[in-house]
């Protein structure tokens, strides 16, 4: 006979349907009281078995599903792929296709950051005012993808060699006009929420992440640098023309959700940064290479040595590695993603124990995950 | 040490402004006072005031025919059948006549039916990239919703079919290209209208 004064823990199943849980993902979490003492998350609510449907079409072909792993970064994802294209069947890329796809992705990368920070103030309770401030500026840069690419979220532009087609005539100028608007946007939006008093007391000394656990766990991504390893795949590779740009890598210092919050709000400056200098560089020429136009045209006809390839990026979410391996025929014979949402997800019971549920929410929030890329 | 709360009430203040300013007069407060102004509203009031899509904008595949609907471009090659990823577009053909040998319009084979189901395209234009007749391209119509399930979710030939003068209008640019290039490819065949000399080129895909 239990009596009345004894506790008990309660299990509570967050999610899939959660609002909070940024799309079908599902936390199995104990309670003891308020206090997590356990947390399982459970994904696999979307998987659509990308990676087998890409083993059953061309490398053209899986473009359009790259789109669809992370829907906020598509030409992060296009490019992913299209790198570890160009090492397995060695395409040379076009000079402005280079520069392209680099505006491209860091447009991206300043995309998600703001989309990210918008939800996790809404995570945070901040209904609407933040996020809708954040989705009026990631607005303008859809724009700019639309008039690229004739889509908004699914871009499929990105191509082995290049880009599949040239900006249209006075993109470049828009795009220059962002950019230099852009940092009045991040100041007021910092005005709106760094020094925020009651953003602080939720996010700071919450949900840390030791840094010895995060390289222990292979995190990636503004994740791993809000801990303070100086670790980006930009410098460390320098894969594409980014050691031509001069920006810096912002580290974080405890690796609690403000860190996190923090380093998203500086690395969308260095951004910028790079966006300025691509656009002033840029030169003119065909935006893809022959090779590429011809896979464009005729995707069968690539058919790339017998071989393997791992081919990584720093997507805005972390490390985004693409692994290919072919056999000589117009299709890969096996075809991996390394996704960062993914792997960044395995760390979130540890950070969650020990914390209270509404922080739970904020820190799978803070995380960054997008359940495409998860599930995959 | 900042005053507590200071950082909550500077964060209502550009709540406030970005509130003032969504109102004309608004704006034009915020002008006497010198205060630097956003972009105001944003938002339209859809369907009553419609957004300028870009030109580039697609959405779901057309087929293109010039002059009258039986002289379309499609060759029924089947080769956008084979490399659409997500296997959306069917196509029966090329038509056959009685003795079983290619039946030919203005000259090309045609497909006899031309199916691509809406419900399964993923609208990433791998179709037209692949098309080496310009047969195929992507329209701009977005407001495709219908309250049939079945039937209206799959678009045969017929509502498929839509003029090059209907893709120029949309697609300017893209269209001025693809004419060019017609016009070049045009250029070898002295008589393109009449339907013998013209086989030639155009009978080898029909596969």
């Amino acid at each position: 006979m239990q009596s009345t004064s004894d506790t008990q823990l309660l299990e509570i199943s967050l999610g899939p349907q959660h609002p909070s849980t940024h799309g079908v993902f599902r936390m199995n979490a104990v309670l003891d009281g308020e206090t997590i003492v356990k947390l399982k998350p459970v994904m696999g609510y979307l998987h659509r078995n990308h990676e087998q449907i890409g083993e059953h079409t061309s490398y053209i072909g899986s473009f359009p599903f790259t789109d669809r792993l992370d829907y906020f970064c598509a030409m992060s994802n296009n490019l992913g792929l299209a790198l570890a294209i160009e090492k397995l069947g060695n395409i040379p890329v076009a000079e402005r296709g280079e520069y392209l796809r680099i505006i491209m992705v860091e447009l991206t990368r300043v995309l998600n950051h703001t989309a990210v920070t918008g939800f996790l103030l809404n995570d945070m309770g901040a209904f609407g005012t933040p996020l809708l401030y954040a989705f009026r500026e990631r607005e303008k840069i859809l724009d700019l993808f639309e008039a690229a690419s004739g889509s908004r979220m699914m871009c499929n532009y990105i191509r082995p060699g290049g880009v599949r087609i040239d900006v249209p005539e006075g993109w470049l100028q828009q795009a220059r006009a962002l950019v230099a608007g852009y940092p009045q946007f991040l100041d007021e939006f910092e005005r709106l929420l760094t020094k925020n008093e009651i953003i602080r007391q939720r996010t700071q000394q919450v949900g840390i992440l030791p840094k010895a656990l995060a390289v222990n766990a292979s995190i990636t991504g503004p994740l791993l640098r809000a801990t303070g390893v100086n670790y980006d795949v930009r410098k460390v590779d320098g894969y594409s023309i980014y050691p031509r740009f001069s920006y810096k890598v912002p580290l974080g210092s405890v690796g609690d959700v403000y860190d996190r919050y923090y380093v998203r709000i500086l690395e969308m400056r260095e951004s910028l940064k790079i966006l300025q200098q691509a656009l002033r560089d840029i030169p003119a020429g065909p935006a893809v290479s022959p090779k590429g136009q011809a896979m464009v045209k005729a995707p069968r006809t690539f058919r790339p040595p017998k071989g393997e390839v791992y081919s990584r990026i720093e997507a805005p979410k972390g490390e985004l590695g693409f692994f290919l391996t072919s056999d000589g025929t117009p299709q890969p014979y096996r075809y991996h993603i390394r996704a960062p949402s993914f792997i960044n997800l395995t760390v979130l019971e540890d950070m969650c124990l020990g914390y209270k549920v509404a922080d739970a929410i904020i820190i799978l929030g803070s995380i960054d995950i997008v359940l495409g890329e998860v599930d995959r | 040490m900042a005053l507590i709360g200071s950082g909550v009430l500077q964060g209502l203040g550009v709540t406030l402004r970005t509130f003032i300013e969504t109102y004309p007069w608004g704006k034009a407060l915020l002008g006497v006072l010198r205060i630097r102004t956003g972009q105001g509203l944003v938002t339209i009031e859809y369907p009553d005031v419609r957004q300028q899509h870009h030109e580039r904008q697609r959405i779901f595949p057309f087929l293109v025919y010039d002059g009258a609907p039986d002289n379309l471009r499609c060759v029924s090659c089947k080769i956008c059948e084979q490399e659409c990823p997500p296997q959306c577009i069917h196509i029966n053909g090329p038509a056959k006549d009685e003795q079983g040998r290619p039946a030919k319009v203005h000259g090309r084979t045609y497909p006899v039916t031309f199916d691509i189901n809406v419900a399964i395209c993923m609208s990433c234009r791998i179709c037209v990239d692949v098309c080496p007749f310009d047969a195929i391209e992507m329209d701009n119509e977005f407001e495709l919703s219908t309250e049939e399930r079945f039937g209206r979710l799959v678009f045969n030939k017929a509502r498929l079919l839509k003029s090059n003068e209907y893709f120029q209008q949309i697609k300017p640019t893209e269209a001025a290209e693809v004419d060019a290039r017609l016009a070049a490819k045009a250029k070898p065949s002295p008589k393109p209208a009449a339907p013998a000399p013209a086989a030639g080129p155009t009978a080898a895909p029909a596969a």
